[in-house]
């Protein structure tokens, strides 16, 4: 067993757990209470471990310690406990004591609240996903900073904000009702989506961060559908989603980090098993009367695990960009759909539909354009692909651009 | 940048010049690739939305009278809201309307602004 392994992964999985439950029991205005108490308990078995060896039942063991502190808590402070008692309505148990759940249900239903809570929009998305990956990933501030690629301080006092807004708006860490389901959801599964492409788009060169990020978001979103309440269609098919995207992830990069295009793709890089995963997802999407915008892109998502380039997988890509746009215009998916276009209707037309896209900001906008007049008019193809790499300020794509250019010279 | 109604009607009822099935089934892909395109644009005012069949018609007596015709052989079909900088943008936005070939129009009115 490798020791130096161990810890932080259990410290990871076991700390937003145990914070979880802390600041369900304990509310939002003494969430630091709840990560002291937490973090005293990782210390502890830090300290502990590295001399005495790791216990063999190391989750029991921080549970122990973990309902210790906060009973130890309690006790030198009984005015705050008190004040719990009479918040949380304790049930008829005579038990002088406040129990510690650290049962599956109560973790489970501890950080379905917690979700509902960070992901208010009351604070920013970049906000939100700062505060998810702290307090219910059990990542470091540094950690997340890397994330970002900006520094701990930034992080710092983004967290910081975001907590105090939340206590400022008096928000009730709570099993979310359903009518409150019905009108978060939407920006619950806003900010997992955001953290998910955090990872997939990043453009750290830290892969296994990026894989950990990813990670993080099918794991909260797969937590939503455990929980009956919020096991609904759309958050099946943003799950789906996520788990066709993740399948692509070891072939999207090379040993140099460069970034590889779709169809320059080796597909036995491509982890059979997300796919299916996906399709299982999907499946279990297709119910209901509601279509949101992730059926759609889990749809996309779909046909793009088939590799062949038949003309059934690029009408369908189109039918779908079309209603994915037609329901929620974004730039990426104006430029995704003139590409099916091209494939579909042929480059002339795509080109006439791309001209009136007229994304002068967007370097993607002119990689598009020069892909499109490649082969049609190369020296307008070149023009594009060079005020592209103007434009662009990502090292990989730049490369990619290069290449491109090279290909027509 | 302005809006712009686009009505479309056709002819819904002499049996003669309606579309066969095969033609109506073809026009689905050139409507949504229509639709697809203004949205591209980001040029839909507003979401879409479908109108039924049926409808009522108040006249000038204040009878009422099921739909969807008034005195015209055309009933709409159907309308949309979309962004453009003048008439011209409108019209060639239009031109391309899947209606038109299937023997219908589109008429085109600008929003105004200001009170009612």
């Amino acid at each position: 067993m490798e020791e130096s392994q161990l810890l932080p992964n259990l410290f990871r999985t076991e700390y937003r757990k145990i914070v979880s439950v802390l600041c369900y029991l304990f509310g939002i205005d003494n969430i630091e209470i709840a990560e002291d108490i937490t973090s005293d308990t990782f210390l502890a078995a830090t300290e502990l471990w590295s001399v005495k060896g790791i216990p063999e039942n190391p989750t029991a063991w921080l549970y122990t310690v973990a309902k210790n502190k906060t009973k130890n808590y309690l006790k030198r402070n009984s005015v705050f406990e008190q004040k719990l008692s009479v918040e949380i309505k304790h049930t008829a148990n005579k038990s002088e004591e406040i129990e510690i759940d650290l049962s599956v249900k109560n973790i489970n239903d501890s950080q379905l609240a917690m979700i509902f809570t960070v992901c208010n929009p009351a604070n920013s998305t970049e906000a939100q996903i700062a505060l998810a990956l702290n307090l219910l990933c059990g990542f470091g501030i540094q950690e997340i900073a890397d994330g970002f690629l900006t520094n701990k301080e930034v992080i710092y006092k983004r967290i910081n904000r975001a907590k105090e807004k939340l206590k400022e708006a008096n928000i009730k860490i709570e099993q979310p009702t359903i009518s409150e389901i019905n009108n978060r959801l939407e920006t619950v599964l806003t900010t997992l989506y955001l953290l998910f492409s955090e990872g997939y788009y990043s453009t750290s060169q830290n892969t296994i961060l990026r894989k950990d990020l990813c990670a993080e978001a099918m794991r909260l979103t797969f937590l939503l559908i455990e929980n009956p309440t919020t096991n609904l269609p759309a958050v099946n098919a943003l799950l789906s989603l996520m788990c066709f995207h993740s399948s692509r992830f070891d072939a999207r990069t090379n040993e140099n980090g460069e970034t590889i295009l779709y169809q320059d793709q080796d597909e036995t890089l491509w982890n059979q098993e997300l796919i299916e995963k996906g399709q299982l997802y999907l499946v279990k999407a297709s119910t209901g009367t509601n279509l949101s915008k992730y059926h759609l892109e889990a749809g996309i998502a779909y046909w793009h695990t088939q590799k062949e380039d038949t003309p059934e997988k690029w009408q369908n890509i189109l039918q779908l960009y079309n209603r994915l746009l037609i329901l929620e215009y974004s730039p990426i998916a104006a430029l995704n759909r003139t590409f099916a276009l091209a494939k579909t209707n042929g480059k002339k037309e795509a080109i006439i539909e791309a001209e009136k896209l007229n994304l002068t900001n967007n370097p993607f906008y002119y990689s598009l354009l020069g892909n499109l007049y490649t082969d049609i008019d190369n020296k307008k193809a070149i023009g594009n692909f060079e005020k592209a790499l103007q434009i662009t300020n990502s090292p990989a794509d730049k490369a990619t651009i290069i290449k491109n250019i090279n290909l027509i010279r | 940048m302005n809006e712009f109604v686009l009505i479309f009607r056709r002819d819904y009822i002499t049996k003669e010049t309606q579309p066969s099935p095969q033609e109506l089934q073809d026009s689905l892909k050139l409507w949504q690739d229509w639709l697809g395109g203004i949205a591209a644009q980001d040029k839909l005012a507003k979401p879409l939305q479908r109108w039924d069949g049926e409808g009522k018609i108040v006249t000038t007596n204040k009878n009422v009278i099921n739909g969807p015709y008034a005195e015209i052989k055309e009933a709409i079909g159907g309308l949309i809201m979309i962004k453009a900088a003048d008439y011209d943008e409108a019209v060639a936005i239009a031109n391309g309307c899947p209606i038109l070939e299937l023997g219908g129009n589109v008429e085109i009115r600008m929003a105004v602004t200001g009170t009612y």
